[in-house]
């Protein structure tokens, strides 16, 4: 298992009676995607932000890039190379696209440090978030306020800010959530290119981006995977259909 | 709508002005209202730092600008007294001079916002404005009960420190002093605020989940940010004082930390200059209503109503747009 990037290894968290992540073991490989699906409710945000770091698991550990980061902040983690994106957007809505790349950049340089230097007019910072904005094709919406983005948009961009990290993995968190059929299929294509440059863990609800994308899909059921394996044998998995697609297939 | 350069040079101007016609007039009174004007600014561009840019709302600056204000008493009541603050183990005297108080007052408020930040920035919300009120208050009662430097009564210093080359009993070069020191921290100011470290301040108050998970270590930041406010505070509570030539704890109370806030809010909040209209206005309508009324706050009552419910950038927001920011 050590050539992994990212092994989340026998996590438990409770919340009073309720079992949010259940022994949950998983990793991601370089290379490759792997899709978390799951019903409603199944704890597939719990167990993101204890792979990102807001939250402590019970018990556990997660390990990234070869080191134990179960006691990390979730800003170490971002720094060792951690890319995240949100299912709401989370991006400073007043700040120009620019200036949020900018952001990200900042972030990366660990120049936040620096008191007397104009951040938009440092060459080193511009370039990695030029970089990633032409990555996602939004160099042209450079100075337009966040805000006014559309939501698509505003996905894209999400995406640009986790790039100026140079990520070693990405954790999305149903990045297609409110796209429309041709953004959603754009960005498929997009992730499909990405994951050459780092594995991407994805959370995703658009069942049919899942089974294009996907190398390897867990399914998580009340805080425990069911199965893991890859876009056929999750199909046929009779577990999975009873607890997760069986109601589409029945319908 | 102007652009908000320009705006903040007008206001800038205006300040500079008034008391210069004021000497022309012979009016020092004059003077001495926009000394005292550039001096609230001061306190305001300070938690303004905090609040504007960082979204901490403190409800406690007063400690700071409180601080400031001793620095200046404790140390200038020992030189008028030639009695040194310590003999042993080593000697430290008072001073009557102005730079010396000033690097006191700094590093003294430094200090304590570090102490208070440390523990309050903890909290967020409503939890910090209690938390930073309560601090405040601490040193209000502290104070109040300290017999050594006045208790309740406060302090009184005889004579105006001094300032090499400067007569500071002169209105109009005090003025100059108070003037010069708040615009050289306007322009640190506006230079952090465009740095990286404003940048990420900013983001962070925008949306703190952002800057987490791109690596800032949002907590040390903001802390920063709250040191840096609180010694600018510490820095004006020093020129206030000087300006009374008079210390009390009512400088600690949570009116004052009322008031500076109230600058930001009129002014316009995380704008460079805001403080600074806030505070010239706030001064200018306790002139001009408070010889109406004993209750005049009853009127700056009904414009800040106005001003949060309608111009919600406060003056400087309500007449010029955001400057949207470019590279290159």
């Amino acid at each position: 298992m050590t050539d992994s990037i990212l092994r989340v290894d026998n996590i438990c968290k409770s919340f009073g009676a309720l079992k949010a992540s259940d022994s949950i073991t998983l990793d991601l490989k370089p290379g490759e995607i792997h899709a978390l699906i799951g019903p409603n409710g199944a704890g597939k945000s719990t167990l993101i932000k204890q792979i990102a770091g807001g939250l402590k698991p019970d018990s556990g550990k997660v390990f990234f890039d070869g080191r134990d980061v179960s006691q990390h902040s979730t800003a170490r983690r971002a720094r060792a190379g951690l890319g995240r994106t949100f299912q709401i957007s989370a991006l400073a809505m007043d700040f120009t696209v620019l200036e949020n790349v900018v952001l990200g950049a900042v972030g990366q340089s660990g120049s936040w440090f620096r008191f007397f230097r104009d951040a938009m007019k440092d060459t080193r910072l511009l370039e990695r978030a030029y970089k990633a904005l032409d990555r996602v094709e939004l160099r042209d919406l450079a100075h337009v306020r966040t805000s006014e983005l559309s939501h698509g948009r505003r996905r894209q961009l999400e995406v640009a800010v986790a790039l100026t990290l140079s990520p070693k993995a990405f954790l999305m968190d149903e990045p297609m959530a409110g796209m429309g059929a041709e953004g959603s299929q754009a960005l498929t294509g997009f992730l499909e290119a990405l994951k050459t440059e780092a594995p991407i863990l994805l959370v995703e609800h658009d069942m049919d981006a899942v089974f294009a994308l996907a190398d390897r899909i867990s399914v998580l059921v009340y805080g425990k995977i069911i199965a893991t394996g890859s876009v056929d044998e999750i199909r046929t998995n009779p577990e999975v259909k009873l607890a997760y697609l069986g109601e589409e297939d029945a319908a | 709508m102007i652009r908000e350069r320009y705006l903040n040079l007008l206001i800038g101007a205006l300040l500079l002005i008034v008391p210069l016609v004021a000497l022309q007039l012979d009016e020092p009174f004059i003077i001495t209202l926009a000394t005292k004007a550039a001096i609230l600014a001061l306190a305001g561009v300070g938690l303004n730092l905090a609040l504007g840019q960082g979204g901490l709302v403190s409800f406690g600056h007063a400690a700071y600008f409180g601080i400031g204000g001793y620095a200046m008493g404790i140390l200038a009541s020992h030189a008028q007294d030639y009695a040194p603050l310590m003999e042993a183990p080593f000697l430290i005297e008072g001073t009557n001079l102005m730079p010396v108080i000033w690097l006191v007052a700094i590093v003294a408020s430094a200090l304590a916002a570090l102490l208070i930040g440390a523990l309050s920035l903890r909290t967020s919300g409503v939890y910090f404005i209690m938390v930073t009120l309560a601090f405040g208050q601490m040193f209000y009662y502290f104070t109040v009960s300290w017999p050594a430097y006045g208790g309740e009564d406060g302090l009184s210093i005889y004579v105006r420190n001094q300032f090499p080359g400067v007569n500071t009993l002169d209105p109009i070069q005090f003025f100059g002093i108070c003037f010069v020191v708040l615009m050289a921290v306007l322009f640190l100011v506006n230079r952090l605020n465009k740095s990286p470290f404003g940048l990420a301040l900013n983001g962070a108050h925008q949306n703190e989940e952002r800057a987490l998970t791109v690596g800032i270590n949002v907590y040390r930041l903001r802390l920063v940010a709250f040191v840096i406010s609180g010694a600018i505070t510490g820095l004006a509570g020093a020129l206030f004082a000087d300006l009374n030539r008079f210390v009390s704890p009512t400088m600690f109370s949570w009116h004052t930390s009322g008031e500076i806030m109230v600058f930001i809010i009129l002014g316009g909040v995380a704008r460079l200059f805001g403080p600074v209209a806030g505070a010239a206005v706030y001064i200018l309508l306790e002139h001009m209503l408070g010889g109406i009324s004993e209750y005049w706050q009853i009127y700056l009552g009904l414009i800040l109503l106005f001003v949060v419910l309608f111009a919600k950038g406060g003056i400087v927001g309500g007449l010029a747009r955001r400057e949207v920011r470019h590279d290159g």
